[in-house]
C-alpha cells in the first residue's frame, strides 16, 4: 500500500449528503476481477450523460457539464469534499480503489459510513471527518477561489490553506501509523499468529460444534 | 458493575487479542464468499504466497450475476450471455477450486443469495463472527451472532488470517413494544425503524433489536429486519436468542449434532442482553403504530406509510435535508403533495436477500392469489431467494399462484436488488421493489425504486399503483 504522509492538492466541492457507494462506482463495473481501472467510472452515472459500460471507452461519452467534477476549475482534484455519512450503502471496495485511481486520495466530510471509512486506509485513502462548520467553511473556500488548494499534513494532524487558517484533525493511532508507514494490514496481524493460535486451542474447548 | 449486551458477549467471546492502542483482533467463525468482493483477495493471496488460515470457515456461492432466466441458466456457467459477469463466474469456481473452498456453484441446488443461503443451511449459527465481502452481512444478526460486511482487503486478511482488526462499535437498542396491526409485516417494521433512526443514525453502533415485536417474530422475519440494519448505518443488527432461533437451527445440514448440539444449546442460552445491561443509545417504537410503508426517495430514510403524501421540501427546516429532498423528488419524477397510492408502477420486484425467503414468497401469493397482474405493468418478477426455497415454493405450489397472475417465476440470485445481471429497470420507470436499496441507479440507470414489503409489492403489482394491503381484495 502506498504511504500517506503530505498530499497538496485542488480540492473539489461535492455538495450532496449521503453519497452512496452506488453513487461512487455503480454495479455494472464491479464485475471486473482487477482492482485498478476505475476511475474513468468514478461517479459515472453523475458525470456522463449516457450509461456507462465495463470495457468502454469512456473518453469518448458524453460528459455533463453540470457536474462539479466536470468543471475545468477542479481538474487535476486531488481531495474531494463532501457533506454527512458519505460512503454509505454497499460495503464494495472498489468505491474507494475507484477514488484512488481517479486521482483522489483525501476525503473530508462531516461523516463517513461505518465499512467505506475503514475500506479507505486499506488502500491509503485518508477520511478527515470535520465539524460541520470547518466544512462549510471549506466549502465557502472552494467557491472563493478559483485553484484553491489544501495541504494534508498527516503527521502533524493539519489542514493548511482555508482562509479561515489551519484546522486540526484527529484519526486514531493505529490507522495513522499503518497509513503514515504503508504497512500490509496481513503483516500485521500475522505478527500475532502464537496469540491466534491459543485463541484457537481455548475456544474449541469451549465451542467445539465450531470446530469440525 | 452493569451487565453485558449480547453484543458486549460476542466481542469479548472473540477478541483474540487488544493492543494499546485499542486496536483488537476479532476471531471469525464464518466467512461467506460470492463472486463480486472476492476475486481481487484470492489474487492478492497468490501475490503474497499465502494460504487460508483455516479452509473449513469459508463457504463460497454465486449470487451477484447470475441469470434468473430458466434457459440462460440450463447451459451452466458457459450459458451466462455477459462475458463479463461469466468471467466473475468462473473466477469464484476457479478460486474455490484452487483453494479447496466448499462452494453451491450456479448448478447446484443449494445455490443462492449468500444471505438466504448461510441461515438455511445452518451455516451461521448463533453466537458466530460472520462476515462477507457484502455489507448485507447484517442478516445474519438473526441467529444471535455478531455479524457484519467487510472490503475486499478484509476478504483477504480474514481468508489469511482467520481474524480482523476492529474497534467496538457502541450499543444501541431498537426496542419496539406492543403488538403489530393485521397485515404489517417485518418489513415494514424496519423502513418505519429507518425512518425514525435515520441513514446514518446507526453508523459506528451495532444494534439489537428488542422487545415484543421481534420476540413474536419468526427468524425469517428477523433476518429482515436486521438485513437493513445497514440502511440504518449499523454496520451489526442483531436479535438475542430464543426458543425460536434453537427450533429453527436443529436438524439443518451445518447444524452441530448429537452431544455437540446439546453442548451448543446449553451456550447459546446465555446469547441475550443482560437484564441490568446497559446500551450508549435507545430507541423506542411502538408496534401497533406501524403501517404499511413505502419510500418516496432515493434514501431508504425517505419512507412514509402507504396512505400518506409525497413530502413539501419547502416544509423541511433543515436546509441540506430540504435540498436532498427536492433532487430526490425530481430524480423519482414525484410532486409535493402527490398520494403515495398514486404512484403509477412500471414494475415490481420480489426477492433479494431481504425478502426472498418462503415466508416472503407466501405472502406475496396469498395476496396475488386468483388476481391478475396490473396490464399496464412491463413486468413482474418473483426471483426465490435459493434453489431451496425455490423448490420449496414449488412444493408448495406458490410458483403457480404466481403464474397464473401473470408473474414471472424465476431461478435464484440477487437479480434486480442491484441489477448486475440482466433483470433492470429501464430509464424513469417506477418499481414497487422488495430490496432494501433506493438509490438512484440501483436497480437500473434512471431507474426508480419503491422499497416494500412483499405484501404490499404483490398488492401493486395487481393494482398497478400502491394500494394498502390491509384492505386490498
Amino acid at each position: 500500500m502506498q504511504a500517506f504522509t503530505q498530499l497538496t492538492g485542488i480540492t473539489v466541492p461535492l455538495d450532496r449528503a449521503n453519497v452512496d457507494t452506488d453513487m461512487i462506482i455503480p454495479k455494472q463495473f464491479l464485475k471486473s476481477i482487477k482492482r485498478s481501472g476505475f476511475g474513468p467510472n468514478l461517479f459515472d452515472q453523475l458525470r456522463y450523460l449516457d450509461e456507462g459500460q465495463p470495457d468502454q471507452d469512456s473518453s469518448k461519452r458524453p460528459i455533463n457539464p453540470d457536474f462539479v467534477l466536470n468543471f475545468p476549475r477542479y481538474k487535476g482534484a486531488k481531495i474531494l469534499l463532501s457533506r454527512g455519512n458519505f460512503g454509505c450503502g454497499s460495503s464494495r471496495e472498489h468505491a474507494p480503489w475507484a477514488l484512488l485511481d481517479f486521482g483522489i486520495s483525501c476525503v473530508i466530510a462531516p461523516s463517513f459510513a461505518d465499512i467505506f471509512y475503514n475500506n479507505c486506509f486499506k488502500n491509503g485513502i485518508l477520511p478527515i471527518t470535520l465539524l460541520d462548520e470547518q466544512v462549510d467553511q471549506l466549502f465557502a473556500d472552494t467557491q472563493a477561489k478559483e485553484g484553491f488548494e489544501l495541504t494534508i499534513d498527516l503527521d502533524a494532524g493539519v489542514i493548511c490553506g482555508s482562509s479561515a487558517g489551519d484546522i486540526a484533525f484527529s484519526i486514531d493511532s493505529f490507522r495513522r501509523h499503518c497509513l503514515l508507514h504503508g504497512l500490509d494490514d496481513i503483516g500485521l496481524t500475522l505478527e500475532h499468529t502464537a496469540s491466534i493460535k491459543s485463541y484457537e486451542q481455548k475456544r474449541q474447548k469451549q465451542a467445539p460444534w465450531l470446530f469440525n | 458493575m452493569a451487565g453485558k449486551t449480547l453484543y458486549d458477549k460476542l466481542w469479548d467471546a472473540h477478541l483474540v487479542n487488544q493492543q494499546d492502542d485499542g486496536s483488537c483482533l476479532i476471531y471469525i467463525d464464518r466467512h461467506l464468499l460470492h463472486e463480486v468482493t472476492s476475486p481481487q483477495a484470492f489474487e492478492g493471496l497468490r501475490i503474497a504466497g499465502r494460504k487460508p488460515w483455516r479452509i473449513d470457515t469459508n463457504l463460497a456461492t454465486p449470487d451477484h450475476n447470475v441469470p434468473t432466466t430458466l434457459d440462460e441458466r440450463a447451459m451452466g456457467v458457459n450459458g451466462i450471455e455477459d462475458t463479463v459477469s461469466k468471467i466473475q463466474v468462473i473466477t469464484l469456481d476457479d478460486n474455490c477450486d484452487e483453494f479447496g473452498i466448499t462452494e453451491f456453484k450456479m448448478q447446484d441446488e443449494r445455490q443462492g443469495i449468500v444471505h438466504v443461503v448461510g441461515p438455511e443451511q445452518g451455516a451461521t449459527l448463533p453466537g458466530m463472527t460472520v462476515v462477507c465481502g457484502d455489507s448485507h452481512t447484517a442478516t445474519h444478526g438473526a441467529m444471535g451472532a455478531l455479524a457484519h460486511g467487510i472490503g475486499t482487503s478484509e476478504v483477504e486478511h480474514v481468508l489469511a488470517t482467520q481474524c480482523l482488526i476492529q474497534k467496538k462499535s457502541q450499543n444501541m437498542l431498537v426496542r419496539v413494544d406492543g403488538d403489530l396491526g393485521e397485515g404489517i409485516t417485518s418489513k415494514d417494521v424496519v423502513l418505519a425503524i429507518i425512518g425514525v433512526v435515520g441513514t446514518a443514525g446507526g453508523t459506528g453502533y451495532a444494534i439489537e433489536f428488542g422487545g415484543k415485536v421481534f420476540e413474536d417474530m419468526s427468524m425469517e422475519g428477523r433476518m429482515t429486519v436486521c438485513n437493513m440494519a445497514i440502511e440504518a448505518g449499523a454496520r451489526v443488527g442483531m436479535v438475542a436468542v430464543d426458543q425460536t432461533t434453537i427450533d429453527y437451527v436443529e436438524g439443518r445440514p451445518f447444524s452441530p449434532k448429537g452431544a455437540s448440539w446439546d453442548l451448543a444449546v446449553a451456550a447459546w442460552q446465555d446469547l441475550h442482553s443482560d437484564a441490568d445491561a446497559e446500551f450508549d443509545h435507545v430507541v423506542v417504537l411502538d408496534g401497533a403504530s406501524i403501517a404499511p410503508q413505502v419510500t418516496w426517495g432515493t434514501s431508504p430514510e425517505m419512507v412514509l406509510p402507504v396512505f400518506d403524501m409525497v413530502p413539501d421540501p419547502a416544509q423541511e427546516k433543515d436546509n441540506s435535508k430540504a435540498s436532498s429532498m427536492v433532487r430526490a423528488l425530481e430524480y423519482m419524477g414525484l410532486t409535493a403533495g402527490q398520494a403515495i397510492t398514486d404512484i403509477q408502477l412500471d414494475r415490481v420486484f420480489i426477492g433479494s436477500c431481504t425478502n426472498s425467503r418462503i415466508e416472503d414468497l407466501r405472502a406475496a401469493a396469498a395476496v396475488v392469489d386468483g388476481h391478475q397482474v396490473a396490464k399496464t405493468l412491463k413486468q413482474a418478477l418473483v426471483v426465490p431467494g435459493s434453489g431451496l426455497v425455490k423448490a420449496q415454493a414449488e412444493a408448495e405450489g406458490l410458483h403457480t399462484i404466481f403464474i397464473n397472475a401473470g408473474l414471472e417465476w424465476r431461478e435464484p440470485g440477487c437479480s434486480m436488488c442491484l441489477a448486475m445481471n440482466a433483470d433492470k429497470l429501464g430509464s424513469s420507470e417506477h418499481c414497487a421493489s422488495t430490496s432494501n436499496r433506493n438509490f438512484e441507479g440501483r436497480q437500473g440507470f434512471g431507474g426508480r425504486t419503491h422499497l416494500v414489503s412483499p405484501a404490499m409489492a404483490a398488492a401493486a403489482a395487481i393494482a398497478g399503483h400502491f394500494v394498502d394491503v390491509r384492505t386490498f381484495n
